[in-house]
């Protein structure tokens, strides 16, 4: 069985992210990157299923500058077996990724695609349900646990009532959610090891893929600054103020 | 950290940062306040370094090493410098003296150390030899083919009881142009044999929890086996790693610097006082400016010092002067955090007075910052006949 992940650079979760000057982005020069913890969960999932023996061949891939091989890296080292960087020096909306990663799927003819459910940059969570689409696959989003058993997939999902288990038929598209694992860090012999691990490195242009954004960003602006809290003496000055000042009650 | 570093070596970092998270830095506290690291915390530390690949990592794989070069040491040994030996100490990096054990040795002494069954200290301070190394009193005496072992070691530190040392003794005297020279030996000398007894020593305020030993020979007898690499070149081959020894505190001192400089830098900016933060006052603001520069300064001698040492050219005064600033830098750092804290950075319940009693040990192991300048200024004077 082949396993595809998919895996993203972005600003590390650590980092308190900060709008650029011109107002058009989030600054991402001298912040520290690091692979979206999402898809970080995806690669140890891939990694796990290698483990037990249900997977033969594990493949990392990246939509991005040439700066993602090193997100790719990082796959490699905590286990992945060969990456794949399709290269580009512009924002790729999802249904852009959607459509690369499908033309990957055609070439590497996976069983399954693993994503994150989104990506902690955009938080968009489109990825992974428009590459099942374009693909006509199955999907099972917000995974948080995976069984495979021969040509079906059974995934446990978190939705808003609880946890809802479906089957589904291979090959699939599976998105992670948080708790589905805790993944490794790398270790130090897995790291040299990555070294010599291949990366296929394809420029975007020969994909021949209509990238052209379809979203246009308007404005970058940082959420409004909290302001302190007021204590109240007793409960009728609460209902006061929710009723005069905040206007929540009536 | 503000070097630039490969993406290799980012990685290894982020696994040593993840590493000291879960594993090191929730005991840190308790094992201060008890003086005591529990076995099994000891043995946990152990076994999950050893999942990670980190056990034994200075040491080349030939001999079941991680085979880090000296650029991926100094990195580990920055990383662990944010923490307590008592802790790290746990994550095995046999000295490499023992690569000098041949034959039978391997399986006896180094093998084991490099796969965590068995640990060794280095036993060179005596209670009358400390920087002076060459008034050891230690000695071995020839007898046939044994050798006979008499005198004492103190201030010998480890994690936990080992199960040999490597003492260093004297055999001989050299006749050299400056006068009698004694000629020094390395011993392997196992735990438990007749005439060697080993205690714990007196208790330290930096780095609690890190055992000190005190070990005593009275007429110890060894075989020709538990010489290890050549009589007489005891020193000469401690000499080597005793420099890199030095280059590792160095790296160590800068790791503790940052913990400081990052817990002293968020103070400042969150902590305020007439009406702004503490750090806009530029006698705080500027404590933060100097340290950052400090720093940087002595993560870039580390760095020179391991290329050469990459080389085969560091030389002792190079080393030396890694020991001595990041040391020195260290101490300033320290007592910068204590000042931009004010009160609360003495208190127990804060990390910083633990950081700071920690540091001052750094300027007084692996030889004082006397002994250092002491190196450096021989390299500068000998050269010109003095």
């Amino acid at each position: 069985m082949k396993i595809l992940v998919a895996v993203k650079r972005v600003v590390d979760y650590n980092v308190k992210v900060r709008v650029n000057l011109e107002g058009t982005a989030v600054e991402t020069n001298n912040v520290k990157m690091s692979m979206n913890p999402f898809d970080e969960i995806a690669v140890e999932e891939g990694v796990r299923l290698k483990e037990s023996g249900k997977c033969d061949e594990l493949v990392a891939v990246s939509i991005g500058t040439s700066s993602s091989q090193e997100t790719i890296r990082t796959a490699l080292a905590m286990g992945a077996d060969r990456g794949i960087l399709v290269e580009t020096d512009d924002p790729i909306e999802p249904l852009g990724v959607a459509k690369l990663l499908k033309v990957i799927c055609s070439r590497e003819k996976p069983d399954i695609v693993i994503v994150g459910k989104q990506a902690i940059d955009d938080d968009a969570n489109q990825t992974g349900q428009m590459l099942a689409a374009l693909l006509d696959w199955p999907q099972g989003t917000f995974a948080s646990r995976i069984n495979i058993e021969n040509t079906k997939a059974q995934v446990t999902r978190e939705v808003d009532v609880g946890l809802e288990t479906i089957e589904i038929n291979l090959p699939a598209v599976i998105s992670t959610d948080l708790r589905l694992n805790e993944p490794r860090y790398a270790s130090l012999p897995n790291i040299m090891k990555a070294k010599k691990k291949p990366i296929d490195i394809i420029p975007i242009t020969e994909l021949n893929i209509d990238i052209a954004p379809r979203v246009k960003v308007i404005k970058v602006s940082e959420p409004p600054k909290r302001e302190a809290g007021v204590i109240v003496e007793n409960v009728k000055e609460l209902l006061e103020k929710l009723r005069n000042e905040a206007k929540v009650i009536s | 950290m503000a070097l630039e570093l490969t993406h290799d070596q980012k990685m290894l970092q982020d696994t040593v940062d993840a590493f000291l998270a879960n594993e090191i830095y929730p005991y840190e506290e308790e094992v201060d306040r008890t003086g005591k690291v529990p076995i099994d915390l000891g043995r946990q530390i152990e076994k999950r370094s050893k999942e990670v690949g980190l056990f034994s990592a200075n040491l080349p794989e030939s001999v079941g090493g991680g085979g880090l070069d000296y650029r991926g040491m100094a990195l580990l040994e920055r990383e662990y410098g944010k923490t307590s030996h008592a802790l790290h100490s746990w994550i095995g990096r046999p000295t490499e003296i023992l690569l000098a054990c041949e034959g039978e040795q391997r399986e006896q002494y180094l093998l084991p150390c490099v796969r965590g069954e068995k640990r060794e200290l280095f036993a060179l301070t005596e209670p009358e030899a400390g920087s002076d190394v060459m008034s050891m009193k230690t000695n071995a005496k020839p007898d046939g083919d044994d050798w006979i072992l008499n005198g004492s070691k103190h201030f010998i530190s480890g994690p936990k009881m080992p199960d040999f040392a490597i003492v260093f003794a004297a055999t001989g005297l050299d006749e050299t142009p400056r006068g009698p020279r004694k000629q020094i030996t390395a011993f392997l000398v196992d735990v438990g044999i007749d005439g060697f007894s080993i205690s714990e020593g007196s208790r330290c305020v930096s780095y609690r929890g890190y055992n000190t030993f005190q070990l005593n020979f009275s007429d110890v007898r060894l075989g020709p086996g538990q010489i290890l690499g050549e009589a007489g070149q005891g020193l000469e081959q401690a000499g080597k790693w005793l420099g890199m020894n030095r280059v590792w505190v160095g790296a160590s001192c800068c790791g503790k610097a940052e913990r400081l400089f990052d817990l002293s830098a968020e103070w400042a900016a969150t902590r305020k006082q007439f009406g702004q933060p503490i750090g806009k006052f530029q006698g705080t603001g500027f404590k933060l400016a100097d340290i950052a520069v400090e720093l940087r300064a002595a993560d870039l001698l580390v760095v020179d010092a391991v290329k050469k040492a990459e080389k085969g050219i560091m030389t002792d005064s190079d080393a030396a002067m890694v020991k001595l600033f990041c040391s020195e830098m260290l101490h300033r750092a320290a007592d910068h955090a204590v000042q931009i804290y004010g009160g609360m950075g003495l208190m127990e319940e804060m990390p910083i007075q633990r950081l700071w009693r920690d540091s001052r040990l750094e300027r007084i192991w692996d030889g004082t910052s006397e002994i250092q300048r002491h190196i450096i200024s021989r390299s500068i004077l000998r050269p010109l006949g003095a």
